[in-house]
């Protein structure tokens, strides 16, 4: 079996991964890029929007404290408050450092990278180039890998002497020297050869678990692989109950149905409007973010143009507030004609600035569906779109609870808390990409010895079961089976008898799962990949439901019927999940979460902060407010 | 409205392989790729096929359709004939490995190749100014989604296996341009086009800008421009006189 020796494995070639294994070249570690595409595919491709980064290029009064404000509103104050700290500091610092790498993002007047409005996001802050950021990250952070390589040729003759890609290759196991991570276990899926990194440290940038769903955005990478490892591994997740069904997916027809359709089109100047034609959104601005909204349409046009003496739009309320509200018009019958409601940028803007602002959408919707969105109304309606929840990390490093793993960007957990805000994911996945690229490098520094590689027998047993059984389920059904299960019972709105079903079915697939057979060779053959992917998926779902059953309260990105107000009890709580190393079955424990710091509890307002906690917290921040800390800053 | 369509698909590794006839169900609104789905859920399911995004974004899904190079996923049953039959198989231009899996790292090589972005030494990240006008010329290339059907149809290569070493292909000269346009890029890249990278072995035929899904005139705006900046450089009289009397 082929084998490397490597210091740092990246599994995952979105932006999170390849922003961490240029960390780790960058500070002299040989470095792999495992990925299931090809080089330069990654899910990060299809982020419209932007970077959220408060660069103040546009609004100057924009700082990482106004950003780090919004970010725990969006989150619901569940946030890991140091990471969203961390991450309002430091994020104009890694989009900066993308223009020295050849990005190049749309400009401001003066010559500046220009920033546009996103919901929750109190001043236009999003670095973005038209609505294909995406596509603009992960090309400038490829092209990046790409010169290290060349240095590296120049010095050595060698481009992959510190860094090298093994693009379409699927890692299956996490393998371990006693509690450590000492190497990972995959196969190549052009050949079905199977291939061995021996390594100290795992770095997880493997995103989401969307493809647990039947309606998402999400492409066919997005198998939880990264959040299973993890766990199988020993590792915890957290907040895996909270999921973002993005507001706007495209409804018709069927087969694109869950494609996105950019939040930028709603920062742009869209609305949204059901059968009747009213604007419904001002209808569903909740008490948290009564004063922060506009109560009138004028109120809402004048913002776009003068936001210092007007309130936003309530349709750039925090996705989860829209998502459901969107839900609820359908569900009361004004929805749209194809089961969504309209969402229109016809009636507002030119038609050359529409195609200016939003090529991709206009090309999307005239290409897939036949719809001009420069003459008439797009119709949309929620579809999966991102996990909160991941990896349980120390926020500074990225590092999980088992030594030598270490995660960034969507697989991991805390960042975004219950929800997360339109364009804090680029933004995540630059600044802990980072972070645990970095992590990941001083941590093989440390270490006095490599540990051995164990238990390749098993993990190669496990792979290639699928294609030795000679009759059994087909895994293409097995996972339209769990696609809609989820979809129905653990979506948008949850109770706990559907949970309850949802959970039933996971146990019976699991078995199922378990007798998959895949017809064909070994190469390129993805019947047995899917069989090979069915655990992944089944474990992160088990997690998802299983937290959603615990967690007695609606917050975010997680919404119970039976439970519909937010409960500054559960703020509190994290949600853990763990398995055996066999998956058998996920255990969920509450945990306590760990207080604000005084210095940034202090930048709330009293009023505000009443809404989210308890009232022994705030006899904590009043506290606060009274120490010399405090006192610092109203001097200052 | 569904309808059953006859399809003939290759099916095959490495060199060796035929067209399988297959009938299979199509619905409303579909896309030829959602189509090879089916035939993977229902009756192939080892039928080798990439795709990521599904939405035209990443450029994983190319593949020939009734001959011609397309994006799996961006491509309308709709604007076939339900008594059409039609005809998918690999991109030619590349080493087939399964079906419709194609070996393209030709083109992650000649990526390789190219210099990268070279910025001034005393500019500072966040000290970057640029103008709206000046980086539109490279934001156009940008849109790229390295579907490398530009150079999959590119006959410099598609019918001369021999010019793959000495040409990077209508994507790869294009990633020139872009760098010689881009406001900040101090390298030098004219001549390499020119002699490394093969700028000249393109006859502007244009079929490179009539596959791009994205639409990019990489003719017009890039080939072109490129090509008129070599020859500034080496056919202009002043700079040969130039050349003549400093080079001494």
């Amino acid at each position: 079996m082929e084998r490397h020796e490597y210091d740092v494995v990246v599994i995952g070639a979105g932006g999170a991964g390849l922003r961490a294994a240029i960390e780790a070249r960058q500070q002299g570690k040989r470095t792999a890029i495992v990925c299931k595409s090809l080089f330069g595919k990654a899910h990060t491709v299809m982020a419209e929007g932007g970077a959220a980064a408060a660069m103040g290029n546009v609004n100057p009064d924009d700082n990482w404290m106004v950003h780090f404000r919004d970010t725990m509103r969006g989150g619901k104050f569940l946030n890991n408050w140091r990471m969203a700290e961390l991450h309002a500091k430091e994020a104009p610092d890694r989009v900066w450092e993308l223009e020295a790498w050849g990005a190049l993002f749309d400009r401001t007047r003066d010559g500046k990278i220009s920033q546009r409005n996103f919901g929750g996001h109190e001043y236009p802050r999003l670095a973005h180039v038209g609505d294909r950021t995406g596509l603009e990250l992960i090309r400038t952070l490829q092209q990046r890998v790409v010169a290290l390589q060349q240095e590296d040729y120049a010095l050595h003759g060698d481009y992959e002497a510190y860094i090298k890609v093994f693009a379409e290759c699927t890692v299956t196991r996490l393998l371990k020297d006693g509690d450590a991570i000492s190497g990972a276990f995959g196969y190549w899926r052009e050949t079905g050869k199977f291939i061995l990194f021996d390594t100290p440290a795992v770095v997880l940038a493997t995103g989401g678990i969307g493809k647990s769903y039947v309606v998402t955005s999400n492409s066919w990478e997005y198998t939880g692989d990264g959040h299973a490892l993890a766990l199988l591994a020993g590792a915890n997740l957290i907040n895996m109950e909270f999921i973002q069904f993005h507001p706007t997916g495209m409804v018709w027809p069927p087969s694109v149905r869950g494609i996105l359709v950019t939040e930028s089109v709603r920062g742009d100047g869209g609305v949204l409007r059901n059968s009747l034609g009213e604007r419904f959104m001002f209808n569903y601005v909740p008490d948290v973010f009564k004063d922060k909204y506009a109560t009138s349409e004028e109120e809402g046009d004048r913002w776009y143009t003068d936001q210092a003496n007007n309130r936003r739009p309530p349709e750039l309320l925090p996705r989860d507030e829209v998502a459901r509200a969107i839900n609820s018009e359908v569900k009361a019958g004004r929805g749209s004609p194809q089961g969504g409601v309209f969402l229109d940028v016809s009636s507002r803007l030119p038609a050359a600035e529409i195609i200016k602002r939003l090529p991709s959408m206009h090309h999307q919707f005239k290409e897939l569906a036949d719809v001009d969105i420069t003459k008439e109304p797009m119709q949309v309606g929620p579809t999966c779109h991102y996990i909160m929840g991941g990896v349980e990390v120390d926020a500074d490093t990225g590092a999980a609870s088992v030594p030598g793993l270490f995660a960034a960007g969507e697989v991991s957990g805390g960042m975004h808390g219950s929800n997360r805000l339109g364009g804090n994911s680029l933004s995540d996945l630059l600044v802990f990409g980072r972070r645990a690229g970095a992590g990941a490098a001083a941590y093989v520094d440390g270490l006095a010895k490599r540990p051995v590689v164990t238990g390749v027998e098993e993990a190669m047993a496990e792979a290639v079961a699928p294609l030795e059984r000679a009759s059994g389920e087909n895994p293409y059904d097995v996972h339209h089976e769990l696609q809609r299960t989820m979809n129905e019972l653990v979506g948008i709105i949850r109770k706990s008898a559907e949970i309850e079903e949802a959970l039933d079915v996971v146990e019976k697939l699991k078995e199922r799962a378990k007798n998959t057979a895949s017809t064909g060779g070994k190469i390129y053959n993805p019947g047995w990949h899917l069989a090979i992917d069915l655990r992944n998926m089944l474990l992160v779902s088990e997690c998802v439901a299983k937290a959603a059953l615990l967690r007695e309260e609606s917050r975010g990105g997680h919404t119970r019927d039976d439970y519909p107000v937010m409960s500054a009890g559960w703020r509190r709580k994290l949600l853990v999940c763990s398995t055996p190393p066999d998956g058998a079955e996920v255990t969920v424990v509450e945990r306590e979460q760990p207080s604000m710091r005084d210095d940034l509890l202090t930048l709330f307002d009293r009023g505000e902060l009443a809404k989210y906690l308890t009232e022994e917290e705030m006899a904590e921040y009043d506290a606060a407010l009274a120490g010399p800390l405090a006192a610092q800053k109203r001097e200052s | 409205m569904g309808y059953k369509a006859k399809f003939r698909v290759w099916r095959g590794e490495g060199g060796d392989g035929k067209l399988e006839d297959f009938t299979v169900e199509v619905n409303e609104g579909e896309v030829v790729l959602d189509v090879i789905h089916r035939l993977q859920a229902t009756q192939a399911p080892d039928l080798a096929v990439r795709w990521n995004c599904k939405a035209g974004k990443c450029g994983s899904c190319s593949m020939e359709i009734n001959g011609k190079p397309r994006l799996g996923c961006m491509t309308r049953m709709s604007t076939f004939e339900e008594s059409d039959t039609i005809t998918v198989t690999p991109m030619r231009t590349f080493p087939v490995i399964k079906d419709l899996v194609c070996d393209v790292s030709f083109n992650y090589q000649k990526a390789r190749e190219i210099p990268s972005f070279t910025p001034p030494s005393d500019v500072r990240p966040g000290e970057y100014r640029m103008q709206q006008i000046d980086v539109e010329r490279s934001q156009e290339f940008r849109k790229c989604i390295e579907c490398f059907m530009c150079n999959n149809v590119c006959h410099v290569i598609r019918d001369h296996e021999e010019n793959k070493t000495n040409f990077a292909g209508p994507r790869f000269l294009m990633r020139i341009a872009e760098l010689d346009m881009h406001p900040y890029d101090v390298a030098d890249r004219k001549d390499a086009a020119q002699e490394e990278h093969g700028l000249g072995y393109c006859n502007i035929t244009k079929c490179c800008t009539e596959v791009c899904p994205e639409h990019i005139k990489i003719t017009d705006n890039a080939l072109i421009p490129m090509k008129e900046r070599v020859v500034d450089r080496k056919y202009d009289p002043l700079v040969w006189l130039g050349n003549k009397i400093f080079r001494r």
